[in-house]
This record gives C-alpha cells, sequence and structure tokens, in this order.
C-alpha cells in the first residue's frame, strides 16, 4: 500500500537560514499525524511545501504515490482538491459571510447551486457545533474560537482526504482549545480523513496524534507512536514535552 | 572599478524587478479563456473602479477645467488671442489632463485600496487559502481588477473630457462674458476624433499601470500591518511616476514626428 503522504529529503533554505534540513515523512492513509516543535522551527513552512504553497529547494514529495513538487498550476488545484486545511488565524474572507467562507470551493467551481450550498453549510456548522444563525453574519463578527469553528467548517466542506492543522489550537482560552481539539478528532473520523498538525500545544497532542515528530534544526530528530511521547529517551523531545527552560534546546532562538 | 558595481546592481534589479512583474501579469492573463470565470467578482470591481470613481474624477475633471480657461485667458488676453480658450481647453483636456489626472486620482483611491486590501489577505494568509481551496488567486483577484482598470478607466476619462470642457465653459461664459454658442461651436470646430481617442488610449494603459501596481505590491507585502503599509505607498507611489512616465511615451508615440 502506497502511502498517504510521503516526503523524502525535503530541503527549504531562506536566503543564508537553512529552516527544512533533509525531512523525511511517511504518513499512512488514515493516520493522524502531529508534528511538534518550538516557534519558529519550520512546521509552518513544511505544511506550506507540501501544500504546494512553497517550493522546496531540494526533495521529493508523493501524495497517494503521486510526485508534486512543481506541478503546473492546473494539476496541482486537482490534488488540491483532496487536501482541507485549517489556517492558524483562520485566513476567513472577511469580504464574504460565514456560509459563503464554508462553501467556497464549491460555489466557485460551480459544483453546486447557491441554495444547496447554504443548506451545506448550515450543516457543516452544525458539524462544528455553531447553530444557523451564524450562516449570515460576517467573519469580522465572530469570537476568536468561532472563527476556528467555521475555518473549521470550511476545511471539511467539500469532504477531504487530507486535513491539515496549523496551530489549531494557538490563541484559544484552554476549554476552547479542548473544544477544538475535540472537533478535529470527531471530524477526522467522521470524514475518515489522514491528518497533519503542527502545534507546540501539548494537550492538543495528547487529544489529537496517533503518531507524533519532533521538528528540531530542520530535521525530524524524533517519530513514534504517540503513547511514546512520555519515554522518548530523547533529551530534546524530553525538554519539549515537559516544558522546561533548561536542556540542550537552548531558549530565545 | 568597484564604482561600476552599484550602477550593475541596480541595473540587474531593475531587470529582476521587470521579470518579476512579466510573470505576474502572465500569471493572471494567462487564465482569462479557461473556466471558471470570475464575472460576479468582475462586475464587483467594475462598479468599484468605474462607478464609485465618479464623483472623485467628475470633481477633479470639472476645477481643472475651469482653472485651465481662466489661466489661458489670463495667459492668452496680453496677445488678444482670447477666441482660442474653447480650443486650448478642450485639447489640453482631452488630450493631457484628461488622462493624467483621472489616471492619479484613481491611482490614489483604487491603487491604494488594492494594495492594502490585497496586502491584508496576503499577510492574513487569506491567498494561501483561496489556493487550498483550488482557486486560482491570479485568477480571482488580480485578473478582474486588471480588467476593470483597463476598461473602466477610458470610460471615466470619457465622462471626466466632458465635465472638464463644461467646467471651462461655465468659467467662460459666466466670468470672461463669452457668448455660449460661439464658444461651444469652437470648442467642437477644430476638435479631431484623435485629439479624445488618444486620451482614451492613455487612460486604457494608466488604468492598467494603477490596478498592476495595486494588485502587485498587496501581492507581495510581507510581515503585518507595517508590511501592507508600506505596500500601499509603493502602489501609488510607483503608479503615480510611471503614469506620468508612460504619458510621455505614450505622447512621443501618438503625435512625435
Amino acid at each position: 500500500m502506497t502511502a498517504k503522504i510521503e516526503l523524502r529529503g525535503v530541503c527549504k533554505r531562506f536566503g543564508r537560514k537553512i529552516v527544512l534540513n533533509g525531512i523525511d515523512l511517511t504518513i499512512e492513509q488514515g493516520e493522524s499525524f502531529v508534528v511538534i516543535g518550538g516557534s519558529g522551527t519550520g512546521k509552518s513552512v513544511l505544511i506550506k511545501c507540501i501544500l504546494g504553497l512553497l517550493t522546496p529547494d531540494a526533495g521529493s514529495i508523493k501524495i497517494d504515490g503521486k510526485e508534486v513538487i512543481n506541478l503546473p498550476r492546473r494539476e496541482r488545484q486537482e490534488v488540491m482538491r483532496k487536501f482541507g486545511m485549517l489556517f492558524q488565524g483562520g485566513a476567513l474572507f472577511d469580504s464574504l459571510p460565514v456560509w459563503e467562507n464554508i462553501t467556497f470551493a464549491l460555489l466557485q467551481n460551480k459544483e453546486i447551486t447557491r441554495a444547496k450550498a447554504r443548506d451545506l453549510a448550515v450543516q457543516k456548522l452544525k458539524s462544528v457545533g455553531l447553530g444557523a444563525d451564524v450562516a449570515n453574519l460576517s467573519p469580522a463578527e465572530l469570537s476568536g474560537g468561532m472563527q476556528k469553528r467555521v475555518a473549521l467548517a470550511r476545511a471539511i466542506a467539500a469532504d477531504p482526504e487530507i486535513i491539515f492543522f496549523d496551530e489549531p489550537t494557538t490563541g484559544l482560552d484552554p476549554i476552547m482549545a479542548d473544544v477544538i481539539n475535540e472537533l478535529i478528532v470527531k471530524c477526522s473520523k467522521d470524514l475518515g480523513a489522514t491528518t497533519l498538525s503542527i502545534t507546540h500545544d501539548m494537550a492538543s497532542v495528547r487529544k489529537i496524534a496517533s503518531k507524533v515528530a519532533m521538528l528540531y534544526n530542520g530535521k525530524l530528530i524524533w517519530q513514534g507512536n504517540a503513547d511514546k511521547i512520555d519515554h522518548s529517551s530523547n533529551d530534546f523531545v524530553d525538554q519539549f514535552v515537559h516544558g522546561r527552560a533548561e536542556g540542550p534546546i537552548a531558549a530565545g532562538v | 572599478m568597484n564604482f561600476l558595481a552599484p550602477i550593475g546592481r541596480v541595473f540587474l534589479n531593475f531587470l529582476a524587478a521587470t521579470g518579476r512583474l512579466a510573470l505576474f501579469v502572465w500569471a493572471a492573463i494567462s487564465g482569462i479563456l479557461r473556466p471558471p470565470f470570475y464575472t460576479k467578482m468582475l462586475f464587483k470591481q467594475l462598479m468599484e473602479l468605474g462607478y464609485y470613481s465618479l464623483p472623485v474624477v467628475g470633481m477633479t475633471a470639472l476645477f481643472t477645467g475651469a482653472a485651465l480657461a481662466l489661466q489661458t485667458y489670463n495667459g492668452f488676453s496680453r496677445f488678444s488671442a482670447e477666441s482660442s480658450i474653447a480650443i486650448v481647453v478642450v485639447l489640453a483636456i482631452t488630450r493631457e489632463l484628461g488622462p493624467v489626472m483621472a489616471g492619479l486620482m484613481v491611482a490614489g483611491r483604487i491603487g491604494a485600496s488594492y494594495a492594502a486590501e490585497i496586502g491584508t489577505m496576503r499577510v492574513t494568509e487569506q491567498i494561501d487559502a483561496l489556493e487550498t481551496l483550488s482557486t486560482d488567486p491570479y485568477k480571482y483577484l488580480v485578473l478582474p481588477r486588471l480588467l476593470a482598470g483597463i476598461t473602466m478607466l477610458p470610460v471615466l476619462v470619457l465622462i471626466g473630457d466632458i465635465i472638464g470642457v463644461f467646467g471651462g465653459y461655465l468659467v467662460s461664459v459666466h466670468d470672461l462674458g463669452f457668448s455660449p454658442a460661439p464658444y461651444l461651436k469652437s470648442t467642437v470646430q477644430y476638435l479631431e476624433t484623435k485629439d479624445v481617442v488618444s486620451g482614451l488610449i492613455k487612460a486604457s494603459v494608466f488604468g492598467f499601470i494603477v490596478t498592476l501596481m495595486g494588485c502587485y505590491h498587496g501581492f507581495h507585502s510581507k510581515g503585518g500591518a507595517q508590511g501592507v503599509g508600506s505596500a500601499t505607498t509603493h502602489a501609488v507611489v510607483s503608479a503615480s511616476i510611471l503614469i506620468l512616465l508612460s504619458n510621455y511615451i505614450l505622447t512621443s508615440l501618438l503625435f512625435g514626428k
């Protein structure tokens, strides 16, 4: 069976700064993979490389066994249909009401009529725990937690096979963070989707991960099942998991 | 030979920037014939650029025409050539002031708002979000705006031309004591189609410049509010300078020997 997502030797640098330095990563169908790492370690860059928003300098990225680096724009849009992405800040389109945000991809590609799109949006809103009254609001009228939920609804609207979560709980209070984590688990289970999340929130990791990898200095220094994370026998992982200032990772970089 | 290095660097940077702009334009217009067509976005931009710019462009044209009539009267009366006011006003407005003033006003109004809007979309990852939703941001955001600029600015300028001439007429008839009928007659008597059309061609080019600069700088803005601010500044300044520069080039192409 081919892996859902497979990265081999992926490198990316910005000027002289090497952000990714030979990433090897295999994510199997149905897995819930979480990449942890400190701020500024290149977690977002990793996700953006897989999505094709950034082009890696070297290496190979395969989705369902198909190489996706340097795909022509139209073919890449086809590949993108498999993806849903929850952005860190939500990235909702503030010029459009909530329901048009949720069904944006379907509406723009004329796969659905506006009346049907509205019904679908209400249904997706319900699955993230929001009422139909939210559908007509503009994203600016929503609280941070609600924006995250709407963004989640948009990510799952086209029933993607693969969903990416970029720091899903950042900026939320602990209770709301837990709500979002549970929604992520529920939604990916309902869709049977493969997920890749990046986060530095350990509570989130424990809730959603089936496999975990740690990114440090441009490399994945540890990978393993989620239940092994407390006994990784890796000093870097240990320091991160327990949030200690003392250890091999120097703070403030 | 070190003193040559900065010159070379500036030249190379210029070439690189030109290349990036060309690729940007190509990315936008290459999708023009391929579905899906974002007609709703196009209509929205046509309204925004065309209809809602009318008051600004109209006011500018009106006062420009009025001041022009006054100035011409003042200067031309020194050698008893007051009768030429009408033709001077209409030629100056249709050939030069109409398109250039409208271009500059729209650069301030539309160029700035495009850069700020698209720049904010960039820094809040909304442009990345478009890509992940299988939507080409060049086609969705840039193309409708470029088309709006190319098509609507000539329309604005044509209306501005009429209002500008009317501004000159008001001053001449009510202030300077000209009779209405002869003034209007000498306005149209020597006016050629080329005078108006050349101004409209200029307007189309200026519309392209303004919208392109707004989109390009917005698209490439970086790092939060400050980045969006400087993108807006760059968009307006570069559009204004390019308008004045290309105005000279176009004038020499259209009317030069």
